[in-house]
């Protein structure tokens, strides 16, 4: 089934429909990752765009059950070059199309995935839509040039009520701006208490868990449409160690008086390297992110920058100057990705633990 | 951090001549770290035996050093020039293990020579199998059960443990020699045996097989500052198993998930921070198909073939930044130099496939073992690249130049289903295609898949390639359906085969009906960020991002894949005609598909087109770039071959017309142009049948020399002295008919000479004359030449430069051409006449200080060679002697006859200089391999007609203090001279045979002309083949005998007793 693919800027991709035959509109971003798609394609960050990858076969090795980000992905749409149809590996339970179907989730095989990626580096993201082949083009860009996209993806990705992810150790209040599963994991692996909280929790209710620490994970879209979370956590900041993930590093970032941008086309993939300035040391990170935390407009906080992008020099971790509280723009958490700063989450059950000591000791 | 500032200047030690499992890499890594050195302000030295290298170019570094790569001349090169470091980690095992050498004997102590890069402890517990396995257990990562063993009974103790299959791995040796996987006793028996012979430590690691496990490879890099990066990973399509330079290998991995694949990326990272890696480095890794369980096979802690397939896959230059990194440099401070605004710290995002199958010598050597195992066996490989699986395969497949185009082999139909099974069970360099054939017969890819353990991933691609065939067969001149068709690699070959139509035909209709590729770039980066460089490969997509400029632009055809016949030498000069079109102000464009050279490296060109070298592929990059022209003649027979097929489709060939080329390789318009001018070649005709080739045979008198007519490296060439003997090959060689047609010569024995020469149309200058140690008949890439000759005439050498000179003009050479004379009964004849670089090219270049590529490619676009400043006629003769020495593969090739003959078998070289030719013989003879003791015993077998000749040599043995040993016949020939010799007993005869003494090591030198046949069987085989495998000189040729006893008897003071006469004469 043909379908087409129309840009907001008029370029139109003739391909094959495959997964839900529904058409959609949404931002269009891309994604360098050559494995991942599974986690890719789940991780509620996406939510609302429609997800280029570069690497032209996508679906090799199926969908199986284990290595989801979330129960309902929350990506609008797919584009690829080529779907496989025959998927092969031991873990496969679906293939992609299959899954997509399951999800209702439409996506188009057959686009030039350079030109589209070419695009979008030039012209910055842009709105697209997926639409059937006898669709009027002109009125589709037309109408994509009208659009106002929605800005309540966090409340879309977020957990509705409260629920608990028990465990023996620390008790970490996580609050959900569109979680991936990969950073609950990383906590239950070091035996956290976790109680994932939705994004509009209160902080007198969060604080009424009685929290070791506070874990604010990643989630989509700008983090300026989430004003409600930067009150929550400014009034958090100073109380409880705090490690913050993506949308919830520019959160903390928003809430410590710092300011945040939208980047030209973002950073999406597995191969961004990140400089941490304490050690100098370089490691190659997972990302997904279209806004960044303004550089100059850390002068006037209590925040230190402790990691930059090496390529672009963007800030990508944070720390309070005075408080326990530190964050990350990339995924420590990987899933995908390379796992090279997974020993963030150590640091902060460390924090938690200098910081249980230190209340001890004032007690 | 910084680079290091206490250190000025660096050894750099290359990987000396092209053997199987070390080729051309090397080159290309060399050339680039050496570069890379000197661009941060190092004085570099290099050392490397292989003239034929771009890296032993004077401008590469700033001392080159073409000696032998052996204790005894490396020492003396670091007592010379007192470097303050040396680089061991870029010239493949050749290099790390001279390295080793040099630190065990103290000699970097003594001179105070630092190890740059990886510490050589750090080498030894990546290479030692002991070692590794203990710091693998250190670290808990897994290998498979083995044990290290030093005697057979300890193999055949292990083995009774953990039970068959097992593989041996020989310790310290290249690309797997002598290794092997063993399913019973009589197997373990011969490969351990062999293998403890090999290693030079008498090691082997036997492992419980995992045969049938993905095999996956990982390019890491690490600095000393700890940064750790992946390059790009590498699944093997076939399984564990096949050696990973035998497998066809796919970039990046397709079958792993993000969960499988950084877990195995963990483990290589974690394992060369373990080793403390600084630079380059490749893990390989198994991995079960149904679960998470995975093994490390092996590190190889260095930059390695698959580290060049890693650079060309990603455009990521690993040994460059490798050298950078081995100075102090850290990858968070390098640019990336691609994108040039990037950071070498990042992993290369592909955003297309790459395929890489070998090239193997089998076409040469039809008789060896042509199973695939853990000894590699390949001389080189091809990569493509594509935006699809099929693409990416098929463009590889016809970037073989193997006559296949497609997953299909001629003479198929009649083999049964069984024999496709076989043929699949157990790898071979043809498996691919009895794939494709299986899979046209119906045989579903889980049949396919429980006999050869690929992933079921890779043969449904396959199958989509096989399924697509009939679509097209039953859709001509469709256009949906040849759009997709390209998408999936298919060939237009291909397609007019299914339609009935010429290759041309379909080429011209698609180009009518717009169906023609687009070409995009490799970025290292999936067009994430900017990158400007001139990278491209063609697919048939929408974008097209190669843009044409307005410079005049001139495109080179590079020389594809390494086989035998056509080596590195062929790279060198296509390199150079680049640089030269570059420095004359065109833009220089390069088409290649061989991805371990110094031409498929971006920064040479102007803009390199990644593509295989047939007549479409070629034609799309003409059709979009216009350029002045193409120039064919640099790129071996490779080029030359696509020359008629250019001017069919009206494209310009640069220098020599292809009328000219015509006339030079057609042997009835050769031999017409000679009698014009009159040369005198050795009578000969074009046979088109059987019947008329044996008329003309007996016409012109046995021995005759046949061959097929545009030969490549003297293939299927033989020299018959009988009737019978020329119907044999006529019937099993070659398919003669009209458009094949066989050549049949006179075959004269005498001297053979060979000349390189230079022509602009006006003037012929000739940079040097090369005298040959071997005969005529000897292949001349398998024979010794020495510069300048030694045993020509004032007068022969006057006839040569008077030929040579008439036959440039004669032909319209305008460029290079090569030259092969015989000179019989003191008589000049022209043998063959080559009009394009030769393989001499780059040694005569370096000899005689003439830029021969260089000044031929000006040529070509029109500057005279007397405003270069060259003048016609013969280039004064340097001083010293230099001479050029084969290097055979023979120990990694099973089965196949090492005789020297008019069919070339070598796969490399080396040169040898110095003041006189025992000297300079003696440096070429090691560096090439040979040890030469000048103490022991000579074996010789010789045949009849070699008996007087012999008897010659086997006295000079003698009277050099070497004990003689031969089989019945000739011993007692050489008694009656008076004389002593020890008869040895045939083989197969009572008591120890010759095969025993040779296995027992018991001389040192083997002489042996017996009737060589190519039947295993026979004696004179069984001998050349025994010696190979326990690595002791065997000499067919008794011209390399005498030249190899001319050195010894040189190094060797006679002992011998005054003359009695004399002595009396004082006393009475």
């Amino acid at each position: 089934m043909k379908k087409q693919l129309i840009l907001e800027d008029g370029t139109v991709f003739i391909g094959e429909g495959f997964g839900s035959a529904k058409d959609v509109t949404g931002e269009v971003v891309f994604t360098t990752g050559m494995t991942g798609y599974q986690e890719t394609l789940s991780d509620p960050s996406y939510c609302g765009q429609i997800v280029t990858f570069t690497y032209p076969l996508i679906g090799n090795y199926g969908i199986n059950r284990d290595d989801f980000e979330t129960i309902q992905p929350a990506v609008k749409a797919l584009v690829v070059k080529e779907a496989a149809d025959f998927p092969s590996n031991f873990r496969s339970e679906f293939s992609i199309d299959e899954y997509l179907k399951m999800k209702d989730i439409p996506a188009i095989s057959g686009v030039d995935t350079r030109k589209l990626t070419r695009i979008i580096r030039q012209h910055g993201a842009l709105k697209g839509a997926i639409v059937s082949a006898d669709a009027d083009a002109q009125e589709v860009i037309h109408r994509l040039q009208a659009t106002v996209l929605p800005n309540d993806q966090v409340a879309q990705v977020s957990t509705k009520s409260a629920y608990p992810s028990p465990g023996r150790g620390f008790r970490v209040v996580l609050i959900d701006f569109g979680m991936k599963h990969g950073i609950l994991r990383e906590l239950n692996n070091r035996n956290c208490d976790v109680v994932v909280v939705p994004h509009d929790t209160p902080a007198e209710e969060i604080m009424q868990f009685k929290p070791d620490g506070i874990m604010l994970t990643n989630g989509p879209g700008n983090p300026k449409d989430v004003p409600h979370a930067i009150e929550t956590i400014r009034a958090l900041i100073g109380q409880v160690p705090i490690f913050g993930i993506c949308l919830g590093h520019q959160l903390f970032a928003l809430a410590s008086g710092a300011d945040t941008f939208k980047l030209k086309f973002g950073h999406r993939g597995s191969n961004h390297p990140v400089k941490d300035l304490e050690t100098g040391r370089t490691a190659l990170t997972s990302q997904n992110h279209g806004f960044a935390v303004s550089e100059e407009s850390i002068a006037n906080t209590d925040l230190k920058i402790t990691h930059v992008a090496l390529n672009d020099g963007t800030v990508e971790g944070l720390a309070h100057k005075t408080h326990p509280a530190f964050t990350v723009q990339y995924h420590p958490e990987a899933s995908p990705g390379p796992e090279d700063d997974n020993m963030l989450f150590d640091r902060f059950i460390d924090l938690m633990k200098t910081n249980a000591a230190k209340e001890t000791q004032h007690a | 951090m910084p680079k290091r500032t206490d250190i000025k200047s660096i050894l750099v030690i290359g990987s000396g001549p092209i053997v199987i499992g070390q080729a051309a890499e090397f080159d290309y890594a060399g050339t680039q770290a050496c570069l890379a050195l000197k661009e941060e302000g190092y004085r570099v030295i290099l050392v490397n035996s292989n003239p034929a290298t771009i890296m032993t170019d004077t401008e590469i570094a700033d001392a080159v050093y073409i000696e032998p790569i052996t204790l005894e001349f490396v020492r003396r090169i670091i007592q010379k020039e007192r470097p303050d470091a040396v680089l061991p980690t870029l010239g493949g095992q050749t290099g790390l293990n001279m390295a080793v050498e040099l630190s065990n004997a103290g000699v970097l102590d003594e001179y105070n020579v630092k190890v740059l890069g990886t510490k050589l402890s750090a080498i030894e517990q990546a290479e030692d199998r002991d070692l590794f396995r203990t710091l693998m257990n250190d670290l808990n990562e897994p290998v498979p059960d083995s044990e290290i063993i030093h005697t057979l009974q300890e193999a055949k103790d292990f083995v009774e443990q953990i039970g068959y299959p097992v593989i041996v791995r020989p310790a310290y040796t290249l690309g797997g020699t002598g290794g092997g996987i063993c399913e019973n006793d009589e197997e373990l028996i011969e490969t351990v045996t062999n293998g403890l012979k090999q290693s030079p430590v008498t090691q082997c690691l036997l492992e419980k097989s995992i045969a049938g496990f993905k095999e996956i490879e990982y390019e890491v890099m690490r600095d000393s500052k700890d940064n750790a990066i992946v390059v790009c990973n590498m699944e093997n399509i076939d399984p564990v198993g096949v050696h990973t330079g035998d497998s066809i290998v796919v970039a990046p991995s397709q079958t792993l998930t993000d969960r499988e694949y950084q877990m195995l990326r963990n483990t290589s990272l974690k394992i060369i921070r373990a080793l403390g890696i600084e630079g380059g480095c490749n893990v390989q890794l198994a991995l079960d198909p149904h679960s998470f369980q995975y093994y490390i096979i092996e590190v190889n802690p260095r930059v390695s073939r698959s580290s060049a397939l890693a650079s060309k896959a990603t455009g990521y230059p690993i040994a460059k930044l490798a050298a950078k990194i081995a100075v102090g440099l850290t990858l968070d401070e390098m640019m990336n130099p691609v994108t040039g605004k990037t950071y070498a710290c990042f992993e290369p995002a592909l955003d297309y496939i790459v395929s890489k199958i070998p090239r193997w010598p089998f076409d040469k050597f039809e008789h060896a073992n042509r199973t695939l195992g853990t000894q590699m066996k390949a001389t080189g490989e091809v990569m493509a690249i594509g935006r699809t699986f099929e693409e990416s395969m098929l463009k590889a497949v016809r970037s073989l130049e193997s006559g296949v185009y497609h997953l299909s082999l001629d003479d198929l139909a009649d083999k049964d289903d069984a024999f496709l099974e076989k043929r699949i069970r157990k790898a071979g360099d043809e498996r691919l295609f009895y794939l494709g054939e299986a899979l046209r017969r119906g045989i579903t890819i889980e049949t396919i898949h429980e006999w050869s353990q690929i992933d079921l991933f890779f043969l449904k691609k396959f199958e989509n390639i096989v399924k697509y065939e009939t679509e097209v067969e039953n859709n001509p001149f469709n256009t949906d359906v040849v759009k997709k068709a390209k998408q999936l690699g298919f060939a237009d070959k291909t397609i007019a085969k299914a339609w009935g139509k010429t290759e041309k035909e379909v080429y011209d209709w698609r180009k009518k009906n717009g169906i023609i590729p687009v070409f995009k770039t490799v970025d290292t980066c999936a067009a994430e960020f900017e990158s400007e460089t001139p990278y491209y490969y063609g697919t048939y997509e929408d974008e097209n991002e190669s843009i044409v400029t307005d410079r005049k632009s001139v495109v080179v055809l590079g020389s594809g894949p390494i086989r035998i016949g056509q080596g590195v030498e062929f790279d060198y000069a296509t390199v150079h005609s680049v640089w030269a079109l570059r420095e004359a102000g065109y833009e220089a464009i390069i088409v290649n598909n061989n991805p371990e050279t110094v031409s498929t490296d971006f920064s040479i060109s102007d803009k390199l087109y990644f593509e295989p070298l047939t007549i479409e592929d070629v034609m799309h990059i003409i059709d979009l770039e216009q350029p002045e022209g193409v120039i064919v003649q640099f790129g071996g027979q490779t080029a030359i071959n696509l020359a008629d097929q250019l001017v069919a489709h009206g494209v310009k060939i640069l220098g020599t017309s292809l009328e000219d080329v015509d006339r030079a390789e057609n042997r009835d318009k050769f031999e017409q142009a000679l009698q014009e001018l009159k040369v005198p070649q050795p009578l000969g005709r074009t046979a088109f049948s059987v019947e008329a080739a044996v008329d003309i045979a007996n016409s012109i008198g046995y021995p005759v020399l046949v061959r097929p007519s545009y030969v490549l490296g003297g293939r299927a060439m033989e020299i018959v002295y009988k009737e019978a003997e020329l119907l044999q090959y006529m019937q099993n060689a070659v398919k003669v008919n009209p458009e094949h047609p066989v050549l049949i010569d006179r075959y004269l024995t005498g001297k053979e000479i060979e000349v390189d020469a230079i022509s602009d149309g006006t003037d012929v200058v000739i940079p040097g004359i090369m005298e040959h140690i071997e005969r005529a008949g000897v292949h001349s890439g398998d024979s010794i030449a020495v510069y300048p000759p030694q045993k020509l005439t004032e007068d022969q050498k006057a006839k040569i430069i008077e030929y040579t000179t008439k036959l440039a003009k004669g032909l319209n050479i305008i460029g290079l051409l090569n030259i092969q004379y015989v000179i019989s009964k003191g008589e000049v004849f022209v043998i063959e006449v080559n009009p394009r670089s030769s393989r001499t090219v780059p040694f005569l270049s370096k000899i005689t200080n003439v830029p021969m590529a260089n000044i031929a490619t000006k040529a070509i676009m029109g500057q005279s060679l007397q405003e270069m400043g060259y003048q016609s006629g013969l280039v004064p003769e340097k001083e010293g002697v230099y001479v050029k020495v084969p290097v055979f593969s023979f120990a990694k090739l099973r089965r196949v006859d090492t005789t020297l003959g008019p069919e070339m078998k070598s796969t490399g070289e080396v040169m040898g200089k110095d003041s006189t030719v025992e000297k300079a013989l003696y440096k070429g003879l090691v560096a090439s391999g040979m040890k030469i003791p000048t103490k022991g015993a000579v074996l010789l077998t010789v045949a009849d007609k070699d008996k007087d000749e012999a008897l010659v040599i086997a006295k000079r043995f003698h009277n050099i203090g070497f004990q003689l040993l031969a089989t019945h016949g000739t011993a007692n020939l050489i008694r009656e001279t008076g004389v002593p010799v020890q008869t040895v007993a045939k083989i197969g005869a009572k008591g120890p045979d010759m095969l025993d003494v040779i296995r027992g090591g018991e001389a040192q030198f083997i002489i042996n002309t017996l009737t060589k046949g190519k039947q295993p069987a026979r004696d004179g085989f069984r001998i050349r083949r025994e010696s190979v495998e326990n690595g002791i000189p065997c000499l067919t040729s008794l011209d390399t005998a005498t030249a190899i006893l001319e050195v010894l008897e040189s190094m060797i003071f006679n002992a011998e007793a005054m003359p009695k006469a004399a002595l009396e004469a004082v006393h009475s």
